[in-house]
């Protein structure tokens, strides 16, 4: 469904993806695991064109789309929850529902297709219907993390991407969010493109898993093996950090 | 939501009946200009307040839309409501080849650039003596009208300034509740999550500083109908800081608060007069004490007051 062909992606100078390949399956998910600064947003940032590529190719069910702007992206159906969250603080829950659906205002029937979107949004996350009129800014950071997803669906996407959603959430938060994304793919059939830090809980949900080291991709394959591989456990799931130093 | 028209009706009955109130005289004059500068601070207000992008030089549309008016009409002898959409759209054709490259900068920089705008534009006024008259001006502009009716007096005037006022009032309205003024709520908190719901941020922001200049130079073609004479004076930069001053004054992203700020800030100087030179002194402070305690402006500070003089006079009851 999506596949990046040797992208290369800088910052003025700096070279921050180093011929990065991957590719997703229809209805797979898929973890991007790795360290502070390793390009894990940068990725996410050139398929959804906020950074766009400076060489490679960016192919979503067949078609480049390697130099679109980011508006563009989102009519093809790739969305993204933003790092950070980045929910509008100033608007109601309600009105960032709606932005998140910004580009589909065009004909009636599409309007009614909003308004069933949104009521499944409230399904999955019942505390958004309970605090629908509220500001976003004054909600808690998992509840924020629960907008910014629903945001996205709005969009209607066949792929989403997800930028951090766990960061500094409790567990318990973390856990609940993550089954609404398992039970995205189960009930609607879309693919996910998950970066994560906590690279245990990522692996655990996630079909296959590439490893990000400095720009570059160092390791690809199933969860289960990523999970069982001593260097991912030493660097990233932190078991076996004495045994391994201890050899 | 449903409030929103009501609101707007109500008021429009206000601008209707006020000069009853007023009788004539030289407060009406006045009048005309808390309408000028009502639709003025509603153009800044929709750039600043809800887009969040700053402009300092948005007396430079306003002086432009005057001058292009003025000269269509005095020199060239053209029909002033002809004048006047023609000047607006030169504006705003201007206006939008500017914004491409200016609304690329943030914060700070966006404030200078626009500043040198606004700076640029009134040397224009100054130097092209030929086209403007230079500093003593262009007069002769001639008055609206329609049919035989010529808008020359005060109340006429006041009558055809609220008419656009108004409507550009509503229009704001209208605009900041639908889904393009989410947007621009949007684009101001978070420019990078505004991009990936879809919204080219980068094009929005030009359509909405176009659209105020575009407004900006309407109201300067009124003001130059109205008035039949303009100079540079009006359009300098201090004239900038002042409808700043209006649309923070009165409440970013509220165009009911625009009035409130334009309103204020065109009646204080009148108010004061009998304060002399102290005049000026009076209103610093009060500006200053006015933006320490309300914040959010007027429109959200005065209800504020009154809410808390009902506390306190709940709680003496009490006790």
């Amino acid at each position: 469904m999506l596949r990046l062909k040797n992208i290369n992606t800088y910052y003025g100078k700096v070279h921050a993806l180093r011929n990065v390949s991957l590719h997703l399956g229809e209805g797979e998910i898929v973890t991007l695991i790795g360290a502070n600064g390793a390009g894990k947003t940068t990725i996410l940032n050139t398929i959804s064109g906020v950074t766009p590529a400076g060489g490679g190719e960016v192919l979503f069910r067949k078609e480049p789309v390697t130099t679109l702007a980011p508006d563009r992206i989102v009519k093809y159906g790739i969305s993204q929850v933003p790092e950070g969250r980045q929910v509008f603080k100033p608007l109601s829950v309600e009105d960032n529902l709606e932005l998140g659906a910004y580009l589909r205002y065009k004909s009636r029937e599409e309007k009614s297709a909003i308004k069933r979107d949104m009521a499944q949004v409230f399904t999955l996350f019942p505390r958004l219907f309970e605090r629908r009129r509220q500001l976003a800014g004054t909600m808690s950071g998992g509840e924020q993390q629960m907008l910014a997803i629903g945001r996205a669906l709005m969009a209607n996407p066949k792929l989403l991407l997800l930028d951090e959603p766990s960061m500094g959430l409790a567990p318990l938060v973390v856990q609940e969010i993550f089954r609404v994304l398992e039970r995205l793919r189960r009930e609607n059939g879309v693919t996910i493109l998950l970066v994560e830090q906590n690279a245990k809980a990522a692996l655990k949900l996630a079909d296959r898993g590439y490893v990000l080291e400095t720009g570059k991709i160092i390791m690809e394959g199933p969860s289960f093996e990523l999970t069982e591989n001593a260097e991912v456990k030493r660097a990233y799931l932190g078991k076996d950090k004495k045994e391994i130093w201890e050899r | 939501m449903k409030r929103e028209p009501f609101k707007f009706l109500l008021f429009a009955v206000l601008v209707l009946v006020a000069p009853l109130a007023f009788k004539g005289g030289y407060l009406m004059n006045v009048l005309v200009f808390v309408g000028i500068n009502t639709m003025l601070a509603v153009a800044l207000n929709l750039l600043l307040g809800y887009a969040g992008q700053i402009s300092l030089g948005h007396a430079g549309f306003f002086g432009m839309g005057a001058y292009l008016s003025g000269i269509l009409t005095a020199t060239c002898g053209w029909n002033p409501w002809l004048a006047m959409p023609l000047a607006a759209l030169a504006v705003g054709i201007l206006a939008t080849l500017i914004a491409f490259p200016i609304l690329k900068l943030k914060g700070h920089y966006l404030a200078m650039a626009t500043l040198g705008l606004g700076i640029i534009i009134y040397i224009v006024f100054n130097e092209t003596v030929d086209l403007t008259g230079g500093p003593s001006g262009l007069s002769g502009i001639p008055n609206l009208a329609v049919g035989s009716l010529v808008f020359d007096s005060d109340i006429k005037n006041y009558y055809l300034v609220w008419t656009f006022t108004l409507a550009v009032m509503l229009f704001s309205v209208n605009l900041a509740g639908s889904r393009i003024g989410r947007a621009l709520r949007a684009v101001h908190d978070s420019e990078v999550a505004a991009r990936v719901m879809g919204v080219n941020a980068r094009l929005l922001k030009v359509q909405v500083f176009a659209l105020s200049a575009v407004i900006s130079s309407l109201a300067g073609s009124l003001y130059a109908h109205t008035m039949t004479f303009v100079s540079p004076a009006s359009f300098g930069f201090n004239f900038s800081i002042e409808l700043l001053t209006m649309v923070v004054i009165g409440g970013l992203g509220s165009v009911y608060g625009s009035f409130l700020g334009a309103a204020l800030l065109t009646l204080l100087p009148e108010l004061l007069r009998g304060a002399q030179d102290y005049d000026i002194v009076i209103y610093g402070g009060l500006l200053m004490v006015m933006v320490m305690f309300m914040p959010g402006g007027l429109v959200r500070g005065i209800p504020d007051l009154f809410r808390r003089m009902a506390r306190l006079r709940e709680g003496a009851g009490n006790a």
